[in-house]
C-alpha cells in the first residue's frame, strides 16, 4: 500500500514459505493490510489460503519470511496478542450440549475487556436462540455463533475463514451485513472465501492466491484491468439477440437508441464479473480448481 | 483510520469483571464448563459412569456368595467382595483414563481445542478444567459404586480413621495417576473415531490382569509381573486394603497389602504420566495441510 506507514498496517506479510514434506504450500507471500480494511483472500482450494491464515493467527510456524500482526510476529504470539485477535476457523468444534449463551459468556471469560455476551448474541442475531443447546442450530446459526466467540473479545483484528459456506443465499446476506457493521466499528478483517460475489460485496481489496503465491492485489472492481475490460452490448430485434464487444458500450448504445426510436429490447451492457477474471486468472496460473 | 480506530477504542466498554478473571477461577470456570458438557451428554454418561455399576451387579450376580478365603478362616471373604473393591478401582480408572483418552482426541477433531489455543486462555487451565471435572466424577462414580457394592454385595466401609485415609489417598492418586495417562494417551489415538478402539481393550486387559475379574493372586505369575507395571494392580491392592479384613493380607502375593509400595508406584505413574503428558499432548490434528 503506497503512503501507508508500518504503524498503520495491521497485517504486514513479506517473502512469506512453508511446506510440508514434498509439498510446497506457500512459496512467497507478500501481504499489506492497513488497519480498518476489509481484505479478502480468494484461491483454489490447497492454493496456500489456509496455510497463510494459520500462520498469521499463530497456529502454524513457517519456514521463512516475516510476519506481523499488531506488531508482534504470531509465531512469538503471548496471551496479550490474543486478546487483540479475534479468529473464526473454518469448520471449528461446537459445544453441542451447552446453551449458545453459556459458551459466549464462558469465552468472554478469558478476556479482561469483553463485550457484554448478550450484546454479542444480539449482534449476530442468535437472541432468540440463546437458551438453546448448540446442537440444535442450524448450519448457519452455528457459524454465528463462531463469529460471536471470535468478536466477543471485541478484536483489532478478526480472521474469517469461509465464513459463510453452506449458508442459504439469505442467511449469507444477513451475515454480510454483521461483518460490515463489524467493519464500520473500525476492525480489520481478513476474509478467505470461495464466493466471489462475497468478496465483492464485502471486501475494500482482494488478493489471489495460487499455487502458494499471490498472484494479484487489487480493488474487487479493477482486478486483473477489469473496469477496462471490454464491455459486452446484446439486445434483441426482428431477427434474435446479437451482441456486440466494444470498447465504447455508450456509443453503441446510443446508435441502437436512435435505430430503434427509442427503448433497446433486452438490452444489456455487461463487463466480466468478478469470478470471470478470477477465473480466467487462476486458469491462466495452471492451477486444478476443486 | 486512525479515527476509527479511537471511535473503537471509547465504543469498547470499561471491564465488566475484575481482570477477565484470576487464572484460580478461570480453572473453577472451565471445570464447571466441562462438567456440564459431560453430565448433558448421554453416552458419556452411561459410558463412564453406569458402565462400571452395570458391570458390578452383572459380575457381582454371578460370583454371589463364593468364599475366597481358606475354609474355616474367620472373617471369610466372598468373590464379590473381592471384585466389588476392584471396580471401584476400576470407576476410577474409567473417569481419568478411559474417560480423557476417548473425549480428548474427538474434541481435538472437532477443533474444540483449537479454538481454546485461539484465546488468551492459559494452557493450564484446560488441563485444570479437565482435571477438576474428572474429580467430580470420580467422586459420583465412587460414590455409586460404593452405594451398590455396600446394599447388595455385603461391602463394610472403612471403620478407622486411617482406613478412611488410606482410601482417600490411594484414590485421589490413583485418580491423578490415570488423570494424566488418559491426557497423555489422548496423543495416541489419531482420530476421535479410532479413540475408544485404543483404549478399550487397554482398560480391560489391565483390569482382566490386576484382579478385578479375577483374583490376582490365582493369575500366572508373568500376567501378575505384566500388570504390576500399572497403576491398576496397585489401586486395587490398596482398595483391598480397606474394604477387606487384615487377615486377607496372607492371600496377597506378597503376604502383605505393600501400602508403601502402593504409594511409591502410584507417585511414581505421576509424575511419569505428567512428563508424558507434556511431550505428547497435540492440540491440533495431524491431517491438515
Amino acid at each position: 500500500m503506497p503512503g501507508v506507514t508500518h504503524e498503520e498496517l495491521a497485517i504486514s506479510v513479506s517473502g512469506l514459505r512453508k511446506s510440508y514434506a514434498d509439498n510446497v504450500a506457500v512459496a512467497g507471500v507478500d501481504l499489506a493490510v492497513p488497519r480498518g480494511e476489509v481484505f479478502a483472500l480468494l484461491g483454489p482450494n490447497g492454493a496456500g489460503k489456509t496455510t497463510t491464515v494459520e500462520i498469521l493467527e499463530g497456529f502454524r510456524a513457517r519456514d521463512s519470511g516475516t510476519v506481523s500482526v499488531l506488531g508482534t510476529d504470531p509465531a512469538k504470539a503471548d496471551r496479550d496478542w490474543r486478546r487483540r485477535v479475534g479468529i473464526v476457523l473454518q469448520g471449528t468444534g461446537e459445544f453441542d450440549e451447552l446453551k449458545v449463551h453459556e459458551v459466549v459468556r464462558h469465552f468472554a471469560r478469558f478476556y479482561p475487556n469483553p463485550a457484554d455476551p448478550d450484546e454479542v448474541i444480539e449482534r449476530v442475531g442468535l437472541s432468540e436462540k440463546a437458551n438453546s443447546r448448540t446442537h440444535t442450530l442450524s448450519g448457519g446459526q452455528k457459524r454465528r455463533l463462531d463469529v460471536a466467540l471470535g468478536i466477543v473479545n471485541q478484536p483489532e483484528v478478526l480472521f474469517l475463514d469461509e465464513p459463510t459456506t453452506g449458508f442459504d443465499p439469505a442467511a449469507r446476506r444477513e451475515f454480510w451485513d454483521l461483518i460490515r457493521a463489524l467493519s464500520h466499528t473500525g476492525t480489520t478483517i481478513l476474509l478467505t472465501t470461495h464466493y466471489l460475489d462475497e468478496a465483492e460485496a464485502l471486501a475494500d481489496r482482494v488478493g489471489v492466491i495460487a499455487r502458494g503465491t499471490m498472484i494479484a492485489v487489487s480493488t474487487p472492481a479493477e482486478l486483473g484491468g477489469r473496469h477496462l475490460a471490454t464491455a459486452t452490448v446484446s439486445w434483441r430485434d426482428d431477427n434474435g439477440t446479437h451482441a456486440e464487444d466494444t470498447d465504447r458500450p455508450t456509443e453503441v448504445v446510443q446508435r441502437l437508441a436512435a435505430s430503434f426510436g427509442g427503448e433497446v429490447p433486452e438490452l444489456t451492457v455487461t463487463r466480466p464479473t468478478l469470478e470471470d477474471v478470477y477465473l480466467k486468472m487462476i486458469g491462466e496460473n495452471g492451477q486444478e480448481r476443486a | 483510520m486512525s479515527a476509527q480506530t479511537a471511535a473503537q477504542e471509547t465504543a469498547r466498554p470499561a471491564a465488566r469483571r475484575a481482570g477477565g478473571g484470576g487464572g484460580l477461577s478461570l480453572a473453577l470456570a472451565q471445570g464447571g464448563i466441562e462438567f456440564k458438557q459431560f453430565v448433558r451428554t448421554r453416552e458419556s454418561l452411561v459410558f463412564t459412569l453406569l458402565f462400571p455399576v452395570m458391570l458390578m451387579l452383572i459380575f457381582g450376580s454371578i460370583f454371589g456368595s463364593v468364599v475366597i478365603t481358606p475354609p474355616g478362616e474367620n472373617p471369610a471373604v466372598t468373590l464379590s467382595q473381592y471384585f466389588v473393591t476392584g471396580m471401584i478401582a476400576s470407576g476410577i480408572m474409567a473417569t481419568g483414563f478411559q474417560n480423557l483418552a476417548i473425549t480428548i482426541p474427538i474434541e481435538r477433531d472437532r477443533g474444540v481445542l483449537k479454538r481454546y489455543r485461539g484465546t488468551p486462555m492459559p494452557k493450564w487451565v484446560f488441563f485444570a478444567g479437565k482435571i477438576l471435572c474428572v474429580a467430580a466424577l470420580a467422586f459420583i462414580s465412587v460414590v455409586m459404586l460404593l452405594a451398590v457394592a455396600v446394599a447388595f454385595y455385603d461391602l463394610r466401609l472403612p471403620d478407622t480413621g486411617q482406613k478412611w485415609f488410606t482410601f482417600g489417598w490411594v484414590s485421589v492418586l490413583g485418580l491423578i495417576a490415570c488423570t494424566l495417562c488418559g491426557i497423555a494417551f489422548s496423543g495416541v489415538a489419531k482420530t476421535g473415531r479410532a479413540g475408544p478402539a485404543v483404549v478399550t481393550p487397554i482398560a480391560l486387559i489391565l483390569q482382566f490382569t490386576s484382579g478385578v475379574f479375577f483374583e490376582y493372586d490365582d493369575l500366572p505369575p508373568w500376567m501378575q509381573q505384566f500388570a504390576a507395571l500399572f497403576p491398576l494392580k496397585w489401586m486395587c491392592q490398596g482398595l483391598r486394603s480397606v474394604f477387606l479384613p487384615e487377615s486377607f493380607a496372607s492371600q496377597e502375593v506378597a503376604g502383605s497389602y505393600e501400602l508403601g509400595k502402593v504409594a511409591l508406584v502410584l507417585a511414581a505413574w505421576c509424575v511419569g504420566g505428567l512428563v508424558l503428558c507434556l511431550v505428547g499432548f497435540r492440540w491440533t490434528s495431524k491431517r491438515e495441510g
